[in-house]
């Protein structure tokens, strides 16, 4: 889509077990779609189209893609693999943000129907099925770091495999094993976009977003655990940083003009802006202590990126102009590789190497299943009425 | 829970409210109500209405305040306390911090201090460091993605030494200083090669080439234009002459030339031609309609900047030429240099062209077959208005900048009166005995009251039109009382300066 063969001046991506940007899942697995109600997934997007467009639109494209894909079984006794669509954060208030507050209990409902209509769930308790929560910290199911922490993931999935866009490291919100997601970005609105390669990249800095959450987070210190109050404070007449809080209609045109482009974390570590600083070409500059980015077996985020502990933010201005220029040179010669822009991406329809096979690819890495996972018949290891009181109540 | 749902709905993830009451929640919960939980709940209430208030989360800055080891000094004003941010070297008060998890985990959940740093101003070492890394970039960004073997650019100027010759030749020189390509300058100046162009041109540090042309510039517009050309030939004649390969294009002197522009030129063949954006400066003329005629003979009227250049059919193919069709404005026009009139261009500027410098080399074995012989074109220097006139067949030109589309150069002929004088490249030397700030100038050792009587003495050309009332019009007292002085100034200029030495 954005560049049909791959340039001479780009390098080859090595992941960490070879070229598995490449890889081709087809074959290498077999996924089973449960039919769900309408009332979980269909019924919910009738009610708010918006949950396409927003950040968390894997969940549902996700969806759309395994019932037309190649790797999809309709002998359940062949799966690898068994999907669950249910679109847990297409609850918006009228600002366009979900509510997580009803999908533990979403979650939960789904889980009893397909335990007690299918007799996979019970036969692992859910170690071979899969779920996608793409909310900003998973299966926690809250956006406040604190409440999330201390719902935890929600008990009935602690065995699935969860493919979310969370990542941090000694979280109880990431599960071992899970696989990271990029968030959705439009694909053909930044392809609208771009503007020709050989445009000058004469930003140095460039960054769009709040500093402060005024809203949440009156008194500051909490938003971003103070992070991006410190670039703020620290750059804000510096010349070669081009911050602001403005939303202007250039934003990906001037993307493609800047050199760095800061990814600083928010309320949840993780960011769009990582999806378009690789499309455009622009260096990210992660500064989330302990994240995991999207596809970290795949994708060799410390060749391509900069990474910035969060204490070092008054040190960024030094940080970066020490980088030697071969190493930017090298980065940039990295970001120009179109697999890794592909891989990023949720096109409508799929294509090869996007994210979605990324997705399928990582599922396949987990495979086979160890044998320990088959229960013996009557074997129970779930808790059905762990976790707090609301969330037993019926959806 | 009620209060959460109407929090839902406002749609705000506000948690002030809720949160105020987090570390009283247990005790509320309880459902024997004894004093202490009366107490607590009135305690609640209260902080709450001071919330509401105040605007932020007031219960925790009490515990905060009360539970803190160290004591602040700014712990008297709240206000003051919250605004200033916790210094980097920070660890003074811890503030409420809940671990995320355990097994060695850096990061926690909590409130976090803002770290700045104590001096959070660029360094100027680093700010260098950063522009040689755009730089390198850009090169790198031009070697992969932009032009492969760029050829050298010859740009032929034509000047004379006068009034606006240096902001003019300044801008120009400015503009090829940029360019990322080999350039060589071909300075024609009518009248001789004086030593004042050649200091300015040195300054550029470009390959340059800087002959006299006999003959002074001639004071009507009508004969300027024709001397041009004729230098401009002169010019062509040292390209043959020298052999010089790249592709010669024309920067008149008072010309703006968009960097764009020399990256398009790259892909000329043998004669290419730009859009112009012609400038008709000055006067009252704010729609200065121009009439645009294809080769359908359609007129269109449209009242904007005209645009002299290639016209092109759907199929991208030069079809025809935009011109300026000076005739309604003829009457109107500039006739000699410095009248306050707009100077209209030829009908096609010879800038807008730009030729492959083997055209007029003497014998090259691939010319091909519609270039005139330089001698038939050199025989009739006074017939040569453009560069087509060294073509046989205009049919081959190559419109560039997307087919005309893009204008990638201006025009604009603006110039003092041919008698003004002005201090020999600008510069005062030796510096004038009297130097007397204004009255709000922030000279460290100028004196804070000024007398009434001393004022800003300007240097007064001849001819006052030509004095720039920009300046004055920015602070209209002082250009009110700098014109009724004017006169004073001349007549009593030893006077002034006499009283002026006294203070």
């Amino acid at each position: 889509m954005l560049l049909e063969r791959k340039p001479i001046h780009c390098y080859d991506i090595l992941g960490s077990a070879g070229d598995v940007l490449e890889d081709d899942p087809v074959g290498r697995l077999k996924v089973f779609v449960y039919e769900l109600p309408s009332k979980y997934n269909k019924k919910i997007l009738q009610k708010d189209p918006r949950c396409l467009t927003h950040m968390f639109a894997a969940e549902i494209y996700m969806h759309r893609f395994l019932l037309s894909s190649p790797v999809r079984t309709l002998n359940p006794e062949e799966a690898d693999w068994f999907y669950t669509p249910v679109y847990t954060t297409c609850d918006l208030t009228p600002n366009g943000l979900p509510l997580p507050f009803k999908s533990p209990r979403m979650m939960r409902s789904a889980i009893q129907l397909i335990s007690s209509n299918w007799p996979y769930w019970n036969r692992t308790e859910g170690a071979d099925h899969f779920f996608i929560v793409p909310h900003d910290f998973g299966a926690c199911f809250h956006y406040l770091e604190e409440k999330a922490i201390d719902r935890g993931i929600l008990p009935l999935l602690q065995r699935a495999t969860l493919v979310q866009t969370f990542g941090q490291r000694n979280h109880v919100c990431l599960k071992d094993g899970s696989v990271i997601i990029p968030p959705y970005a439009p694909p053909q609105k930044m392809q609208a976009h771009l503007i020709p390669p050989s445009t000058p990249r004469s930003i140095f800095v460039y960054f769009r977003g709040l500093f402060y959450d005024v809203g949440n987070d009156p008194e500051g210190g909490y938003y971003a655990r103070g992070a991006r109050a410190s670039v703020w404070e620290n750059f804000k007449d510096n010349p070669l940083f081009d911050i602001s809080t403005e939303h202007p209609t250039t934003y990906y045109e001037d993307m493609q003009r800047a050199v760095f482009c800061l990814c600083p974390l928010g309320w949840a570590p993780w960011s769009p802006r990582l999806v378009e600083a690789v499309i455009f070409g622009c260096i990210p500059v992660i500064i989330a202590d302990d994240i995991v980015l999207p596809f970290a077996d795949a994708i060799p985020w410390e060749d391509i990126g900069v990474f910035v502990a969060e204490k070092d933010v008054p040190k960024l201005d030094t940080i970066l102009t020490s980088i030697p220029i071969n190493e930017i040179l090298r980065k940039q010669r990295l970001l120009a590789n179109p697999s890794m822009k592909q891989a990023m991406l949720f096109p409508q329809p799929a294509q090869s190497r996007d994210a979605f096979h990324q997705i399928l690819n990582g599922l396949a890495r987990k495979l086979p299943h160890d044998k320990n996972v088959y229960l013996n018949p009557g074997e129970k290891i779930l808790n059905w009425t762990a976790g707090p009181v609301g969330d037993l109540k019926p959806w | 829970m009620k209060q959460l749902t109407a929090l839902q709905q406002q749609g705000r993830r506000s948690n002030s409210f809720r949160n105020a009451s987090s570390p009283l929640d247990a005790t509320v919960d309880g459902a024997i109500k004894s004093p202490a939980t009366i107490f607590w709940l009135i305690l609640h209430g209260l902080c709450c209405l001071i919330s509401l208030v105040l605007g932020f989360r007031f219960s925790r800055l009490v515990f905060f305040l009360l539970f803190s080891t160290s004591s602040s000094p700014s712990a008297t004003n709240i206000y003051s306390a919250l605004q200033t941010t916790l210094p980097s070297s920070g660890a003074a008060s811890p503030p409420e911090r809940n671990v995320s998890a355990a097994g060695g985990s850096r990061v926690v959940v909590g409130r976090h201090g803002i770290l700045i740093r104590p001096w959070p101003h660029p360094d100027p070492a680093e700010v260098m460091k950063a522009h040689g890394i755009i730089e390198r970039v850009q090169t790198e960004q031009r070697s992969q993605y932009g032009v492969k073997n760029p050829r050298t650019v010859i740009a032929i100027t034509p000047t004379y030494v006068r009034t606006f010759q240096t902001p003019h030749l300044t801008g120009v020189m400015h503009s090829l200083m940029n360019v990322p390509y080999d350039l060589i300058w071909i300075v024609v100046e009518a009248g001789g090669a004086t030593n004042e162009t050649a200091s300015l041109i040195a300054k550029s540090g470009l390959k340059n080439i800087h002959i006299g042309f006999d003959g002074k510039m001639p004071f009507l517009w009508e004969d300027r234009h024709k001397l041009e050309s004729r230098m401009r030939l002169h010019a062509l004649r040292i390209v043959r002459e020298k052999r010089l390969d790249g592709i010669v294009m024309f920067a008149d002197d008072s010309n703006m030339h968009s960097l764009e522009l020399f990256d398009e030129i790259q892909n000329v063949k043998w004669v290419g031609a730009v859009s112009v954006g012609i400038l008709v400066g000055g006067s009252e003329e704010t729609e200065l309609t121009i009439v645009q005629t294809d080769d359908n003979g359609k007129d269109e009227k449209k009242s904007q900047v005209p645009v002299q250049g290639p016209a092109c059919n759907s199929s991208n193919h030069l079809v025809g030429w935009h011109t300026f069709n000076t005739l309604p404005f003829v009457d109107r026009s500039a006739r000699y240099i410095g009248d306050r009139a707009f100077v209209l261009p030829r009908k096609l500027e010879w800038a807008g062209f730009v030729l492959n410098s083997r055209l007029v080399w003497e014998d090259t074995e691939d010319k091909p077959v519609w270039v005139k012989e330089w001698e038939e074109v050199g025989r009739d220097d006074e017939g040569v208005e453009s560069p087509l006139s060294l073509v046989k067949d205009t049919s081959v030109v190559e419109p560039l900048g997307s087919c005309g589309r893009k204008v990638l150069l201006w025009w604009l002929r603006v110039e003092a009166r041919a008698d003004s004088k002005f201090p020999a490249r600008w510069i005062i030397d030796p510096p004038l005995e009297i130097t007397v700030p204004a009255k709000r100038t922030p000279w460290p050792d100028a004196p804070p009251e000024l007398p009434s009587s001393a004022e800003k003495v300007i240097i007064m050309p001849e001819n006052t039109e030509k004095r720039p009332t920009k300046s004055g019009s920015r602070k209209k007292r002082s250009s009110r009382s700098k014109r009724k002085r004017s006169a004073k100034v001349l007549d009593e200029h030893a006077l002034a300066r006499h009283s002026i030495g006294d203070n």
